[in-house]
């Protein structure tokens, strides 16, 4: 799955899920935490979708903000895994 | 004595001790004493009066703690709110207390603003990490003034027999009370809990849970008083980085509520025995699954665990030795030390072993009643045993079994239990019917394996509205606290009513059984 799509799939399922004001907008390196648009139940729900949607093993260790705190920090970190299982990223795809 | 000395006593004895470690930052009883009285005066200088109330609006930090002995240092009232708190129901809850200040930060400070359009008693706004920005009018910066020497002595701040805090709790009718307590009542609750806890100076006790949340308040007060190290987070949003902190800083007491434990339970790669250093391990809010207290256990075999019972009108009433829980796992326990609890009928006797009635407790920490509200304060409050004392109805049902030991049933009220947090079907419902084209809404919670429960809205539209999941959520999430916005919606045409024509929660949950089964 090319980058592009990937940020698009995960600007869309935190603006779906996430943004609740309408006038907001999130920018793609701006910390989720920080805008206070997640908590521990939302993390859970992203990892969720992560796992389900895009396909990877998200791993107790790297459910960290550097990770997951940001649209930029979720793309590099999902394309990162995708990459280093390609056989789960052909499936996928 | 007032609280504020747990911080000063502590100061006098460890003043190089870490108090407060949050994130990077490192403060020392005396730094954190030292601050504190600065911050005191500058807000007494600027105007904060004796038995003013200043609703301190931050997300667990450092400063908040700062804040909070800075407003009792200058003997005026705290209220911490949650930071998750909009604009609307900041103004109503500094409306209702007349507050006086607010001690904010950079990320709330527009949310306060917005509040402060309409509560004019406001005359002092602190705001924290506001950067280099000229302050506006009213408007002084947390940190040039805990960078400013304190000459002058304070004001006489009080004594113990004044309000040290107003905590704010949700009710069925869908306002938010404010619960008084005085310096006297948090002394004697801090040194029950601190008493059964067997809490001591080399504790370091994570605090993760809102301050703004009794519970996660008295971690700040417990810790002062015993002059124990508190590490301080904000949100439990990413568990491996808290367990990672744990680990490092050598935590010896966790806090938590079920939601936490069901987080760490379906973590995948946490091994048993991994925080050698965990002494103790409490919950409350709402019951741990005795299936849950028995992983628990598994994966910190050398924590003790206390299930634990209470309210914010007394901040606890009952916890379970640890040594029974193996014996009886559902039971929150006996009575704080100190402190009395027993069962009542509808006419307010006492009943025996093994009948249900309300909880009501007495002792030294049951609050002085709510902010004034006399009618919301005499339904609580209600004559006790001795001619000068009253004593809480908890409004939740009891029974103890023949040793004594009391296990919760349910409340009296529509109150839903979520994340540990208390939720009124009413303000949602409130909120709800702000939006154009709800006609019909209702609020109950659905059994959920992390929150406890999971606020559902039920929903009939007027005809020719186009409203989706989505726009209910959205609006919600507008104007209430995170943990109150509906996780679930249902559209119907109409909603389930009484007899009498009005909207039945009832019917609607007992519709939700009969398709469960």
């Amino acid at each position: 799955m090319q980058t592009e799509e990937i940020s698009r799939q995960v600007r869309e399922f935190i603006e779906e899920n996430f943004l609740f004001q309408e006038e907001a907008e999130l920018a793609d390196d701006e910390s989720l935490l920080d805008a206070g648009l997640v908590d521990s139940t939302g993390i859970l729900e992203l990892v969720a979708f992560l796992e389900g949607t895009l396909n990877i093993q998200v791993a107790d260790a790297e459910i960290v903000p550097e990770n997951l705190d940001s649209i930029n920090a979720i793309v590099a970190y999902v394309t990162g895994k995708l990459a280093a299982a390609p056989a789960a990223a052909a499936v996928a795809a | 004595m007032r609280v504020e000395r747990f911080l000063t006593d502590s100061a006098a004895r460890l003043a190089d001790k870490t108090a407060i470690v949050a994130g990077k930052k490192r403060l020392s009883y005396a730094e954190l004493d030292r601050m504190s009285d600065r911050l005191a005066a500058a807000i007494s200088n600027r105007g904060i009066a004796r038995g003013d109330r200043v609703v301190v609006f931050m997300d667990n930090s450092w400063e908040a703690v700062v804040a909070i002995f800075a407003v009792l240092k200058a003997g005026a009232v705290f209220s911490p709110i949650n930071p998750s708190t909009k604009a609307d129901k900041l103004a109503f809850v500094l409306n209702n207390c007349r507050a006086a200040g607010v001690i904010t930060q950079a990320r709330l400070a527009a949310t306060a603003a917005t509040a402060m359009v309409e509560a004019p008693s406001v005359k002092l706004v602190v705001l924290s990490g506001g950067g280099k920005a000229p302050p506006a009018t009213g408007c002084l910066s947390f940190e040039d003034a805990i960078a400013e020497p304190s000459s002058a002595s304070l004001p006489f701040a009080g004594i113990s027999l004044d309000l040290a805090m107003l905590i704010y709790t949700s009710g069925s009718t869908g306002f938010p009370k404010g619960v008084m307590m005085t310096h006297q009542n948090a002394m004697a609750a801090a040194e029950s809990i601190t008493t059964y806890l067997e809490n001591r100076e080399d504790d370091v006790i994570l605090g993760v849970l809102p301050i703004s949340f009794d519970y996660g308040l008295y971690q700040v007060l417990m810790a002062a008083r015993v002059g124990a190290t508190l590490v301080l987070e904000r949100s439990f949003a990413f568990p491996q980085v808290i367990l990672n902190r744990m680990a490092e800083e050598k935590v010896t007491g966790l806090p938590l509520v079920p939601t936490m434990a069901a987080i760490l339970l379906q973590m995948r790669d946490l091994k048993a025995g991994s925080l050698p250093h965990l002494r103790y391990i409490t919950n409350t809010a709402a019951a741990l699954p005795p299936a849950h207290i028995e992983r628990l256990q598994a994966l910190f075999p050398s924590a003790r665990i206390y299930s634990m019972y209470g309210l914010t009108e007394c901040k606890r009433c009952t916890y379970l030795p640890p040594e029974e829980l193996l014996r009886r796992p559902g039971s929150v326990g006996i009575a704080i030390p100190g402190t009395e609890v027993y069962v009542v009928d509808d006419s307010g006797h006492r009943v025996g072993a093994g009948i249900v009635g309300e909880l009501v407790v007495r002792g030294p920490h049951v609050m002085r009643g709510y902010w004034e509200n006399p009618e919301a304060t005499d339904k609580a409050l209600k004559p006790g045993p001795l001619p000068w004392e009253k004593v809480l109805y908890t409004g939740d049902h009891f029974r103890a079994d023949e040793d004594g030991f009391l296990y919760f049933i349910g409340r009296k009220d529509d109150i839903i239990k979520t994340r540990g947090e208390k939720v009124a079907p009413k303000e949602v419902e409130t909120v709800l019917y702000g939006l154009p084209g709800v006609a019909e809404a209702a609020v109950v919670g659905v059994a959920d394996p992390i929150l406890g429960h999971a606020i559902k809205a039920v929903v009939a539209l007027s005809p020719g509205a186009d409203l989706t999941e989505q726009d209910i959520i959205r609006h919600c999430a507008r104007s209430l606290e995170d943990f109150m916005v509906p996780k679930l919606v249902e559209f119907r045409d109409e909603l389930p009513k009484t007899e009498s024509g009005k909207i039945s929660r009832r019917l609607i949950e007992e519709e939700m059984l009969e398709a469960a089964e």
